[in-house]
């Protein structure tokens, strides 16, 4: 189980940071298929957002085939939604090498963070966010 | 397809000293929770009487529910909590459930026992020594006991603390969570609102100003900061100068030439109750 956390600042509708919270959540392993979500009802008294926000996220989850709804019960990660990739392990781990080799270099937080959005932009053009 | 849980066509309230209520046309969906914004004054209380049936209007026409408020006696399907909270000061809260029992038909009485439990408020307790937070928890209670699909709540959070406040209004949620009934909720306070209402229906000098899906109207306007120097664009709600520059909210889509962000609920609705305040000065 996760408990998501709502930024109201962060000009990102709060269905859609439920949504990237999920993913996210699916990516780290801290999700796993047939988990439950929080229900309608945790979350709402956790973040304090309309529950009809939290239904058009999950409706979301499961259009994208990540969820699925069990009528009565709750909302589950689906058995067919991804696990995390154990690839991802690799390349983090070179990603890790990386981040120590540039800051050993004395390459600066802002200048590290610009070259990997630099680096996104330019790999992953027109995927949206 | 949205059900409708109340709609008014040109609801007017007279009063000997000026308008309550001037030809207001609107619309709540069902199952939607619905933020009533305004300023004291703007004629939100006076619009929640006339839904109750407790006041009638001058004229124009309303209906809660499906039914014409007052008709048929109250309507049951519907609960409301005034901004007095009216409870027994001398009762206990069990007592108070009691009388809740007796004058509602149809009441759940597990059902607002519940209510209570979750609240942490103690049966034996007079309402009297109760906590603002407390005594809210109670009446809402006793609002809801009855089942209502419309709950109309008139500054629920007026004079809590911030935790009570919080606590209150997860109460309502998880209701909300768990009924799918529709929700009207005054407050003056907008931050309190924001993330928690879907739907705004705005008032000022007891006219509706604006009226709608609350992520609708945030993707229609938009919040622009520029030179001033820039030409405004049309749907020109509010717009400020300092300096050299201008700040706009408008009713459109990105403007070229400014930085364009969505507004926040705030933002939206204070700029609309500021343009309407500066037309009547």
């Amino acid at each position: 189980m996760i408990e998501f956390r709502i930024d109201r600042r962060s000009g990102v509708a709060a269905y859609q940071q439920l949504v990237n919270q999920t993913k996210h959540a699916l990516r780290l392993g801290l999700l796993r298929p047939g988990d439950q979500l929080p229900t309608v009802k945790e979350v709402v008294t956790t973040t304090s957002i309309n529950p009809n926000t939290v239904l058009k996220a999950y409706r979301e989850l499961e259009r994208e085939g990540l969820a699925e709804g069990r009528r009565g019960v709750g909302t589950f990660v689906s058995v067919s939604a991804a696990p995390a990739q154990p690839e991802a392990d690799q390349l983090r781990a070179e990603l890790a090498g990386w981040m120590r080799r540039a800051r050993q270099d004395g390459l600066d937080r802002e200048y590290v963070e610009a070259l990997v959005k630099a680096e996104l932009d330019l790999h992953y053009e027109g995927d949206g966010r | 397809m949205t059900t409708i849980a109340l709609d008014a066509t040109a609801l007017t309230m007279r009063y000997r000293r000026g308008w309550g209520l001037r030809d207001c046309t609107f619309e709540l969906p069902a199952g939607r929770i619905s933020a009533l914004i305004g300023p004291n004054g703007a004629g939100k209380s006076t619009l929640m009487r006339i839904a109750t049936g407790l006041q009638r209007q001058t004229s124009g026409e309303i209906r809660v529910l499906g039914q014409v408020p007052g008709k048929h006696g109250a309507n049951r399907r519907l609960a409301f909590l005034g901004q007095d909270k009216p409870l027994f000061k001398a009762f206990t809260v069990e007592e108070m459930l009691r009388a809740g029992a007796k004058l509602n038909p149809g009441w759940d009485d597990q059902y607002a026992q519940r209510l209570v439990r979750e609240a942490d408020v103690p049966f034996g307790a007079k309402i009297g020594t109760l906590s603002g937070g407390q005594r809210t928890r109670v009446a809402l209670a006793i609002a809801m006991g009855r089942r209502p699909e419309l709950v109309m709540l008139d500054e629920p959070l007026a004079d809590l603390d911030p935790i009570a406040r919080q606590e209150v209004m997860h109460a309502v949620l998880a209701e909300v969570a768990e009924t799918g009934m529709t929700v009207l909720l005054s407050s003056h306070v907008i931050a309190d609102l924001d993330g928690v209402c879907d739907h705004l229906l705005l008032l000022a000098d007891g006219q509706v100003r604006l009226q709608g899906d609350v992520e609708d109207l945030l993707t229609q306007h938009r919040v622009l900061v520029g030179s001033r120097e820039l030409v405004l664009p049309d749907g020109v709600v509010e717009a400020r100068t300092t300096g050299r520059q201008a700040t706009v909210l408008a009713r459109t889509s990105d403007v070229p030439g400014w930085d364009n962000n969505e507004p926040s609920l705030e933002e939206l609705a204070l700029a609309y109750l500021r343009s309407t305040r500066k037309v009547a000065a």
